[in-house]
Formats: C-alpha cells, sequence, structure tokens
C-alpha cells in the first residue's frame, strides 16, 4: 500500500526543488517549520519523533533543506514529513504537513474486527510494520537501527 | 395607517415628534410608532447592543423612517395600541430604537433600517430567544410589503453566553490529521432508495479512492429501504476498510435528523458507539434542536455537520426573508462544525461577494465592516471557534483552481456527481478531485497563477493521471452560469461609517 498521509500524497513524490518551494512558501507566511519522522504511521500517531525543535529561528530554505536531508539521511528507511507551524492567533496550529520520505516497502495495516451484540463491530487499525520492536519494522531500519 | 390622535403638538401629530409628556404618551388610543419612542436618530448604539439592519419595503404612504420604527416597536416591546402597564417598566431602556435609515442604492422603495436592541431583551445563550424577537411577528406585519434581516451585529457580550462551534475548524483538522488543503468529500448518490449494504459500498469507493469525507443527504434519515442502523453498520465497514487502506483517517457524516430528539440522541449515541468521527444534522430540526446537538457533540467529541436543508425558502429574495449570512452568524453562535455555504461556481445560488461575506462570517476571529460582501458592521467573535464552509453542489475537478481562488483552505469541497458519476468508477472519481486538488495546492503554494494557469496545471497533471483526465473530458464543458437573484446591493461611494 501507499501510505497518502499529507498534503500531497497523491502526487509523484517531491523533487529537492519542490521540497524547496513548498519550505519557502510556508517561511514567507512567517511560520516555523519542522521535521518529523517514524516507524509507526498509523493514522493516529500524533507524535511523530521530532528532528529537533521547529526552526523558529531559521528564515531560510536552503538551512531547512540541510536539515531535512541530514533526517532523511539518518532515517532512510522511515516515513519523515515536513510541518509548518503557525503561531498566529486564531490558527496556533500545524499549517501544512507532507511526507518526504518513505520507506521502500509499505506494508500498511490490518484491519481488525471485534464481533459484538446487535451487529456491532468494533474496529482496530493495526500497523503489520509496528507489530515488530522498533529497529526491525521497515528495511534498512533493521540492519542500521534507529 | 390611521391613527387617533389626542391633544398634541403640530409636529407631534404629523408624526415627527416623540411624544415625551406622560400624560399624552400614554393617553389610551392609538399613536406612530415613531411617536412613541422607537425612532431615535440620535441615538449613540452602546457596545452591549444587539444591532440589526433589515432591508424595509415601506406600503405606499408610509414613510420610511415609520416603517423603521415600527420594526424596532414589533421586534421588542409594542403592540399596536398604548398601553399603560408599560409604566411599570424601565420601558425606554426596552425600547428597540431605529436610528438609521438608508435608500437602498438602485432600489426605488426600499431602505435600509438599522435597529438597536437592548442586550437585556434577550436570554442567555438562546438562538431561539433572539430569533422570536428579530423575526417573530414583525415579518407579518401589514404596513409592510416586505422585510429582510440582512445583517446583524452580536455584542461580544452576548456571544460569550453561547457555546459556539462544539469542535471548530482547527481541532477538527488535528482529530483528522488533515493540514494545508480543503478536505474533500462527496454526498452519496442517488440519494434516495440504496440498500444499507450498497450505500456503504458507495462510502467504501469513495474514501478508498482518496476522499476524506463522504456524506448522507439532508433527507437520509431512517425510510423503508433503508433504516438508520443498518445505514450506520454498513457506512462504518466502508469508513474503517478505507481507514486501513490508506492510512488516513476518514469520515462519513451519519445523519441523525429524526422526528424527536429522543430519536436523535439514540442515533448519535450509536454513531460514537460506532467509531465515528462526525455526525450530520439538517436545518429543518429547528434552533433548539441544533443547540442541543451541539452541546452532545462537544460533550462526546464529535464534529456536527450541518446540511442547510430549507434555507432557501427564506434566504433567496433579496425583498423578504433573512439573508444566509445571518443564519450563518447565529448556527456559529448555535454550534455547529460544518456549514454549507455555497461554492460560488456550483449549481446552487451563490454570488462571489455575498459567499465571500458569508465565509468570512464562518471562519474569521474578527470580521470587519465590508459592504461589498454585505457586511454591514464589525464583528468580532469573542473566541467562539471557526466553522468549516461546506461547498457542495455541481462542482467538479476542473474547476479546482476557482474553487481555491474563491473558497480558500479551509473548506470542505464536496463532489457528489462529481465522484460518483466518474466514467472510470467511483474510486477513479475519488482520485481525480484529491489529485487535482493536491496539484493545485502545491502549484499554488509554489506561487504560480493559478486563476489563470489552472486549466493547464490541470491538463499537465491528468498526463499522468488518467482518472483526471476522463474527468475534466466527462465535464469540461459544465458550468451554471446564471444570474444570482441573492447579490449585494452597494455603491462604492463614502457613507458614514458604522
Amino acid at each position: 500500500m501507499r501510505l497518502t498521509q499529507g498534503q500531497f500524497s497523491f502526487l509523484p513524490d517531491l523533487t529537492d526543488g519542490e521540497i524547496t518551494k513548498q519550505v519557502q512558501y510556508a517561511l514567507d507566511q512567517g511560520w516555523a517549520v519542522a521535521v518529523e519522522f517514524t516507524n509507526d504511521p498509523h493514522p493516529r500517531n500524533s507524535y511523530w519523533t521530532m528532528w529537533g525543535n521547529p526552526m523558529f529561528d531559521l528564515r531560510d530554505a536552503k538551512g531547512v533543506m540541510m536539515e531535512i536531508d541530514a533526517c532523511r539521511a539518518a532515517h532512510p528507511d522511515q516515513y519523515v514529513k515536513v510541518l509548518a507551524f503557525d503561531s498566529s492567533h486564531g490558527f496556533e496550529t500545524v499549517r501544512m504537513s507532507y511526507l518526504i520520505n518513505r520507506p521502500a516497502e509499505e506494508p500498511g495495516f490490518e484491519l481488525l474486527r471485534a464481533e459484538g451484540p446487535g451487529r456491532r463491530i468494533g474496529y482496530t487499525v493495526r500497523s503489520y510494520a509496528a507489530g515488530r520492536p522498533p529497529g526491525e519494522r521497515y528495511g534498512r531500519e533493521t540492519r542500521h537501527g534507529t | 395607517m390611521n391613527y387617533v390622535s389626542t391633544t398634541l403638538t403640530p409636529d407631534q401629530k404629523a408624526g415627527n415628534a416623540v411624544v415625551s409628556d406622560p400624560k399624552a404618551r400614554y393617553r389610551p388610543g392609538v399613536l406612530k410608532y415613531r411617536q412613541m419612542g422607537y425612532w431615535e436618530p440620535d441615538y449613540e448604539p452602546k457596545d452591549t447592543d444587539v444591532l440589526a439592519v433589515f432591508r424595509i419595503t415601506p406600503q405606499d404612504g408610509v414613510d420610511p423612517e415609520e416603517a423603521a420604527a415600527a420594526v424596532a416597536g414589533e421586534s421588542s416591546t409594542a403592540t399596536w395600541t398604548v398601553v399603560w402597564t408599560d409604566r411599570l417598566t424601565d420601558c425606554e431602556r426596552y425600547r428597540a430604537k431605529a436610528f438609521r435609515v438608508d435608500p437602498v442604492p438602485g432600489t426605488p422603495g426600499q431602505y435600509f433600517a438599522y435597529i438597536a436592541y437592548e442586550l437585556d431583551l434577550f436570554e442567555e445563550g438562546s438562538i431561539a430567544n433572539l430569533t422570536a424577537s428579530i423575526i417573530g411577528n414583525v415579518f407579518g406585519f401589514k404596513p409592510l410589503k416586505g422585510l429582510r434581516l440582512e445583517d446583524m451585529r452580536i455584542p461580544v457580550a452576548y456571544l460569550k453566553t453561547f457555546q459556539g462551534p462544539a469542535t471548530g475548524i482547527v481541532v477538527e483538522r488535528e482529530r483528522l490529521n488533515n493540514f494545508g488543503r480543503p478536505l474533500l468529500g462527496a454526498t452519496m448518490k442517488p440519494k434516495l432508495g440504496l440498500s444499507g449494504r450498497n450505500y456503504g459500498r458507495v462510502v467504501y469507493e469513495a474514501l478508498k479512492g482518496g476522499l476524506d469525507f463522504t456524506k448522507d443527504d439532508e433527507n437520509i434519515n431512517s425510510q423503508p429501504f433503508m433504516h438508520w442502523r443498518d445505514r450506520f453498520l454498513y457506512c462504518m465497514e466502508g469508513v474503517n476498510r478505507a481507514i486501513a487502506e490508506t492510512g488516513e483517517v476518514k469520515g462519513t457524516y451519519l445523519n441523525v435528523t429524526a422526528a424527536t430528539m429522543e430519536d436523535m440522541y439514540e442515533r448519535a449515541e450509536f454513531a460514537k458507539e460506532l467509531g465515528s468521527v462526525v455526525i450530520m444534522i439538517d436545518l429543518v430540526i429547528g434552533y433548539t434542536a441544533i443547540q442541543s446537538m451541539a452541546k452532545w457533540a462537544r460533550r462526546n467529541d464529535m464534529i456536527l455537520h450541518l446540511h442547510r436543508a430549507g434555507h432557501s425558502t427564506y434566504t433567496r429574495q433579496k425583498s423578504h426573508g433573512v439573508s444566509f449570512r445571518v443564519i450563518a452568524k447565529w448556527m456559529r453562535m448555535a454550534g455547529v462544525d460544518h456549514i454549507h455555504a455555497g461554492t460560488v461556481v456550483g449549481k446552487l445560488e451563490g454570488d462571489p461577494n455575498v459567499i465571500r461575506g458569508i465565509y468570512d462570517t464562518c471562519r474569521e476571529t474578527h470580521v470587519p465592516q465590508n459592504l461589498q460582501h454585505g457586511i454591514f458592521f464589525d464583528q468580532p467573535w469573542a473566541g467562539l471557534k471557526r466553522v468549516m464552509p461546506v461547498a457542495s453542489g455541481g462542482i467538479h475537478a476542473g474547476q479546482m483552481h476557482q474553487l481555491l481562488t474563491y473558497l480558500g483552505e479551509d473548506v470542505v469541497l464536496q463532489f457528489g456527481g462529481g465522484t460518483i458519476g466518474h466514467p472510470d468508477g467511483i474510486q477513479a472519481g475519488a482520485t481525480a478531485n484529491r489529485v487535482a486538488l493536491e496539484v493545485m495546492v502545491k502549484a499554488r503554494n509554489e506561487g504560480r497563477d493559478i486563476w489563470n494557469e489552472g486549466p493547464e496545471i490541470l491538463r499537465d497533471a491528468a498526463r499522468w493521471c488518467a482518472p483526471l483526465r476522463a474527468a475534466l473530458d466527462t465535464w469540461k464543458d459544465v458550468t451554471f452560469d446564471y444570474a444570482s437573484t441573492d447579490s449585494v446591493d452597494y455603491v462604492p461611494t463614502p457613507t458614514a461609517a458604522m
């Protein structure tokens, strides 16, 4: 399967030039860019591992791209996303979120059904990969660890 | 109107002045509304006043100030005759005051009447009470040919007595893990007649193909062809399968509209038990039921979608009724999270300026006066959460650049026919919409001029996306280019600011 979280997952993977333009857009809005990665891409996993804090004081897309590259190089077979945080009143939340790296193989999710009375079904979505311990979930992650 | 005048000065007899002498003022009989104190051109509205602007069309021979005073009177304390029991109250405080009348630009015989209402006229946190005054008996008042509530200013003091949206745009996005682009939805079609099993199939296909939401239509409740429990169970099977196959949070607006509150609570509880993130109600259930469901939604972490079924019976004609921007304002106070608010380009009524005013009313933390958009007053929102507008009705992927330009990012774009009617199937239809959306947001962020380059951007994406290519071919010439009946009457000349 292809994980389609984020703003641009239905498009071909973004090139570095395209990522730079999106980073520049966020900086132009006054938002702080952040990089996060995970080996647990459950749709309700809100807390991916932060590649450092959001880069509040970095106003140059090139500098942000260096952090993105460093994170991708350290975790080539994990999911990596770029976020933009807006601190302005009325928002104070994430304004952008898009994947910029994904494992070569994505086993996806199992749908578990717990059958109850009255035809009720309790659903649980479970990542096949996250059933294994961290470090053994995705491709090269196994060999290099996290 | 015929008035019995008593011992009055010539000016008072002409109906041009307030009768201030208590003996004359409260002598049994009939006075003009102006004489009773409902027209006060020098009145300075207080920060705590509720303000309303009505479009009035007086009957022949009724002057506009008297008509405005009559509206103020009939929507607050007055009755048709003088009553001595006024004198038991602080009646001047409770009297609404018409304080300004302007001719409607380009429309002889119509006037904008501004009226101020004392805060204590209204019960806290009650849309029913607010509206029983403002759009109560007054709308049938004979001396007016027509009456339309154009806009209102709700004071912060009153707003703070309302819960506001159960969830709001920010929390909805955080729950859905969905940022930086409009959400995508589709209303299930055919809207009536599908069995539960077949209906859930459409839900699954559309969500799997790339939509975030699917939606019951307004008149899907619990009919013989599909009872509500069956619908909920099959829909949630479709939702959860699509979640597992995409890794995204998805939902379907389960319509809990029913005959009684007890029925609606039962259906909402079942939706919650099944793990739905969103339920839906129709405007026709009424203001009090909407507020009850908003409180339920806040208590139960549920997004509350409102379909505006019925509104066009009173929002569409400019001469009589209530403008939709006022309904949107009341619904933000009442506490819904989603509201259908127009598409501009689709099959349903929607002048661009009117729609802009409605979207601002839903989404901004402070809406400044903007006569061009039909916004007559500054409206601070006092921390009430923001409502996600929903654009639905006759829109398709080929309009994506127009939709993004007109409606922005915090909106649900709903392509019902534009998903389900795709020649290669429902999943392909959903994918076409999702690709069109993502490619347009990406281009906008890159600084491209999507208004002009939009068709080219879509054509380029269609080279590698066959579903988008088929969608563009199928619907390329579909537009709904009719004049709007509800537009803004506004002349861009300096007017006295409110």
